[in-house]
């Protein structure tokens, strides 16, 4: 029997993006499309929320996928299976709206393709036709291409140099002139997010974001999440994490993301000079 | 009169006026720290502290205790040098002496009701508290005798005040306890929210395990309404419930430019701080930006401990409160302390806006003046604005501690729970049970943000509650 919150599989999805399977059964059994749990690797660590993106009632574990990006992510990157989290928190957030909508397009970005996967089932199980878009920085960044191919009624995959399929998204707009959707779901970097809202928007095609902004608890108490949508002040753990893309102050919601940006880079920039990991094993 | 009593013969030892003064860091020391302020007694201090209390036949002070801790008796055990039996005895009435002992409003509730203070100071008996809690502490735990096991299954929802208490009641008359907390710590606020120079952790933790120790089983990063919900753990073969979940969904000003950057709810501020550690960035992962021009909005002891953190990170703190110094809510020897600390306040003030950068942080406050008027129902002043009055001040850093409402997650996931919609809290009768049956709740979550000790006292008085309907039923 796994330990609770131990590492039952960590896959490498790509370069830096890496995927963890966490033996975790109160929060199997509970989760859904669009939730999010709360990671703490250890002591001194920091909150993070992750988007759930599987789960396994049999197995007990739920999984979550995570760029190397910052101090804590990267530490996490060394992490291996068969090694414990401190603590897994969830799931939180409400889940995501599934029922039959008609068309629906679904556009993930970078890290959040893995979670944005786990919708695309639960659409088409729910009688969808789904459109699902891939879109990464370049080649070296996308995953899941085939488990995308396989889930979905069509496939578009988009790179931001075009390395790889289209370049960026504006090949959305004329598959928009040519195809009626009912319903988009993007889940992606917010700009992204953003962008997509903002090609659906003469189609009036509703368009749901998930916002991850910074969060400490995740369940209400802090406020650090909070997000303008359609001029009032939500909660990204409460009220969210999706919200309607076409009433989301994006300006604001980047201008909050950045607020810890000089000590995310110097906690970073400390921890690859050091190389302490404080789970116990060294970087190297 | 022909025969004399000898007693009364005697000459009457005289009574000191002035209570034991407790040690404290000095302010200039502390202000660069997070370590405890007030060091607490010495064994030779706690003796002469002691020596003071008359030892009433009908102790008054007692009387002022929401927990009705015994306290001639204890007091006694501290004169005779008998700490072990004098611990014994508080833990009979308070599961949470070490924390009681510094943080309960004494000045408000034992102390002010002692009858030594009608002449001088009223006896110590917060600081004699926390000395013999210290000293069990460091001398190890005694684990009281439980009663046999029941049977009965009960859920303890929040490690905070309210909740370890009532588990704690609740284990020691023989029911298996379950608490769920939602963070990954337990303790409530007395781990998120009182800062360490108040309260040190290692106290919290210590009690914790105390609780613990009594065979209370602690499940952390539960939330319950997500993880699990209350219909679920009844139908799961939970007997009881009791909700503690406390106040924590911050209140905001509404006023314009509040999302930018450097604003802080006191929630999150003290989140940082305490909880994640973050005065000790980089080694604790959680960052904290902080100005050099720290205004915090407010004037319960939220504000305050948000106030003198913000001076340990090293910034000027100014206070701004809508009404005036004698409507602060704060507790006095928190005010003065700080006071002490360099805590500048700025009274009949209101903010009206934020103003930011070029980078979405905030530059700036424009506030607006009041007057005190009549006092309303509850006899508190109000206040209203003064038009024209609004000057701006300059900050980089504004933390908002205009109080807390309850969670509403419980109450959304529990079909059925009555509450009152205008406070979010839960209704409960004089035995803290709700509109569900086997049901119960206390604490903040049920009268709003209160003190520490008030919620311990509802524990207390749920816990009793569950274990008569538990015992009544079949």
């Amino acid at each position: 029997m796994p330990k609770m919150y131990e590492i039952v599989c960590k896959q490498r999805l790509a370069h830096k993006e890496t995927l963890f399977e966490i033996y975790a059964p109160h929060i199997a059994e509970k989760s859904r499309p669009g939730q999010f749990l709360i990671v703490i690797p250890h002591e001194k660590g920091e909150r993070i929320p992750l988007t759930i993106c599987g789960y396994d009632v049999k197995k007990g574990t739920v999984s979550f996928a995570f760029h190397e990006v910052g101090k804590t992510t990267k530490e996490m990157g060394l992490l291996k299976e068969g090694d414990c989290l401190l603590n897994v928190t969830g799931p939180l957030g409400n889940p995501s709206e599934i029922k039959k909508f008609g068309k629906v397009l679904c556009v993930g970005g970078s890290i959040m393709i893995a979670p944005m996967l786990l919708q695309v089932k639960a659409m088409k199980e729910a009688g969808n036709h789904v459109t699902t878009v891939l879109g990464c920085r370049s080649k070296e960044f996308l995953f899941m291409e085939n488990e995308a191919r396989a889930l979905s009624d069509k496939l578009y995959i988009a790179s931001d140099d075009g390395s790889i399929g289209y370049k960026g998204l504006d090949f959305l707009k004329e598959l928009l002139e040519t195809e009626k959707f009912n319903r988009c779901v993007a889940l992606g970097p917010v700009v992204m997010m953003r962008e997509v809202s903002e090609i659906t928007r003469p189609y009036g095609i509703p368009t749901i974001v998930t916002l991850t902004p910074i969060m400490i608890d995740g369940m209400g108490m802090c406020g650090v999440c909070r997000v303008t949508v359609g001029g009032k002040m939500l909660f990204g753990c409460v009220d969210g994490p999706e919200f309607d893309g076409h009433m989301v102050d994006f300006e604001g919601l980047i201008q909050r993301q950045r607020m810890m940006l000089p000590e995310e880079r110097l906690s970073s920039m400390l921890w690859e000079m050091h190389g302490e990991c404080k789970c116990g094993r060294n970087k190297a | 009169m022909e025969s004399v009593n000898v007693a009364e013969t005697k000459p009457k030892p005289k009574l000191k006026k002035e209570a034991v003064e407790m040690p404290k860091q000095e302010p200039k020391v502390r202000v660069k720290n997070f370590n405890e302020v007030a060091l607490g007694y010495t064994e030779e201090m706690a003796l002469e502290e002691a020596s003071r209390c008359l030892q009433c036949p009908k102790p008054q002070c007692v009387t002022g205790c929401p927990v009705e801790v015994p306290i001639p008796q204890f007091i006694k055990c501290i004169r005779e040098k008998k700490y072990a039996e004098g611990i014994a005895i508080i833990k009979t009435k308070n599961a949470l002496p070490a924390v009681c002992g510094r943080v309960c409003p004494q000045e408000e509730q034992c102390q002010a009701k002692c009858v030594v203070g009608k002449v001088g100071d009223p006896v110590s008996i917060g600081r004699l508290e926390r000395f013999l809690a210290d000293w069990e502490r460091e001398h190890g735990y005694q684990i009281p005798q439980k009663a046999p096991p029941t049977g009965k299954k009960v859920a303890v929802i929040g490690a905070g005040p309210a909740g370890l208490t009532a588990a704690a009641d609740l284990a020691k008359l023989g029911h298996d306890v379950t608490i769920y907390e939602a963070l990954h710590v337990g303790g409530g606020v007395l781990i998120y929210g009182i800062p360490e120079f108040r309260l040190p952790k290692v106290i919290v933790r210590n009690e914790i395990e105390y609780i613990k120790k009594l065979g209370v089983d602690l499940r952390l990063g539960y939330l319950v309404g997500r993880t699990v919900t209350i219909p679920e753990l009844l139908k799961g073969g939970t007997d009881a419930v009791f909700i503690g979940s406390g106040a924590g969904l911050p209140q905001f000003t509404g006023c314009p430019g509040e999302n930018l950057g450097g604003i802080y709810s006191a929630n999150e501020f003290l989140i940082r701080v305490n909880l994640m550690k973050s005065y000790a960035f980089p080694e604790y992962d959680t960052p904290i930006r902080i100005g050099k021009h720290v205004v915090v909005i407010g004037g319960g002891n939220v504000a305050m401990d948000c106030a003198r953190s913000a001076m340990r990170l090293g910034a000027d703190v100014c206070l701004v409160y809508r009404r005036s110094r004698d409507e602060l809510p704060a507790r006095k020897e928190e005010i003065e302390n700080a006071e002490e600390e360099g805590l500048v306040c700025r009274f009949l003030a209101a903010p009206v806006e934020f103003y930011g950068d070029e980078k979405g942080w905030v530059k700036a406050m424009k506030c607006i003046c009041m007057e005190l008027c009549e006092p309303d129902k509850s006899g508190r002043r109000s206040v209203k604005p003064i038009p024209g009055s609004e000057f701006v001040m300059e900050t980089d850093t504004v933390i908002i501690a205009i109080g807390q409402t309850p969670n509403p997650i419980i109450q959304r996931t529990t079909e059925g729970l009555v509450t009152d919609p205008k406070h979010g809290t839960i209704k409960v009768d004089e035995n803290c049970k709700t509109s569900l049956e086997g049901v119960y709740a206390g604490g903040d979550v049920a009268t709003g943000a209160a003190t520490v000790i008030s919620a311990m006292g509802m524990g207390k008085r749920a816990a009793k509650a569950i274990h008569e309907y538990l015992m009544s039923k079949k």
